[in-house]
């Protein structure tokens, strides 16, 4: 499978860029951030309130397999159909500080478009923090299913 | 190509395979692997490390010298502590770190390419 999503972050910054080509008109590409029961089904969360408006605010939750719950929120300062978003991203009950994103959407072909996400972070040790978030959860996971397994040995 | 040339060529694949070998046999301990997930989100001394496991203390300074002769974590000091960091570089001869972060949005993305293709063909 082609590797379409790209991350670009320099060292020594605090903000990184997403890009990613669909096979997808704009509209629907856009869509899939409008409608709450897709924005469900792609993001793998429970939206609890998405106000697609300048100066609305949206709010997501997650539960996790062992039944813990995530909340995630943010407000949007732009909302310009199939043009742009520029909203926040704060992980609730946790230390990172707030996010700022810019989204901007592009047609590239009648049935192919580009999103470019451009995260800025309030400091580069958060930004690095946040990057190797997922790296620390894998590595964490890949452990706790040796201990599961050798546990089961003993 | 000059035997000389060809000779020279293996020596640094050989070198290189012994290099991958030791990172690899580095992080196929478990416990080296949690040191690498703490070590990861933020920098910590020894004692820090040691306090999350119970083995002694001995043995995890043995796994935390294991993975920084193996340049995974590097050593930075901070007064009279030393702090361990992961080192990036050696990272990236496992794996990039960033892949993982890379690995969820293309997740994320690919589900949305699926489901928007559904989505259009409903309509």
């Amino acid at each position: 499978m082609d590797r379409k999503t790209k991350i670009h972050a320099e060292d020594g910054k605090q903000d990184l860029t997403i890009t990613r080509e669909f096979d997808l008109p704009l509209a629907l590409l856009f869509t899939a951030y409008e409608e709450p029961e897709i924005v469900e089904q792609w993001m793998g969360t429970k939206v609890l309130k998405l106000e697609n408006k300048k100066h609305g605010s949206y709010q997501f939750e997650t539960t996790e397999p062992t039944g813990n719950k995530h909340r995630f929120n943010g407000t949007y300062h732009e909302f310009v159909p199939n043009q742009k978003i520029i909203r926040t991203f704060e992980m609730e009950n946790t230390p990172f500080d707030v996010q700022l994103e810019f989204l901007e959407f592009e047609s590239l072909t009648n049935t192919t478009s580009k999103l470019t996400m451009h995260i800025i972070y309030r400091s580069i040790a958060l930004r690095d923090q946040i990057l190797k978030l997922p790296f620390a959860q894998g590595i964490n996971m890949a452990h706790s299913r040796i201990q599961e397994i050798v546990s089961k040995l003993k | 190509m000059q035997l000389n040339d060809c000779i020279y060529i293996c020596s640094q694949i050989a070198a290189y395979m012994e290099l991958r070998r030791d990172i690899f046999q580095a992080i196929a301990d478990p416990t080296r692997r949690a040191i690498i997930a703490l070590v990861a989100l933020q920098a910590m001394t020894p004692t820090s490390i040691a306090e999350n496991f119970d083995s002694s203390r001995q043995t995890i300074s043995k796994h935390i010298q294991i993975l920084t002769e193996c340049e995974l974590l590097k050593q930075e000091q901070s007064g009279r502590e030393i702090y361990y960091h992961i080192n990036a570089a050696g990272m990236k001869e496992v794996a990039d770190f960033i892949e993982p972060f890379r690995k969820m949005w293309d997740d994320r993305f690919n589900n949305l390419q699926t489901i928007m293709k559904k989505y259009k063909s409903k309509k």
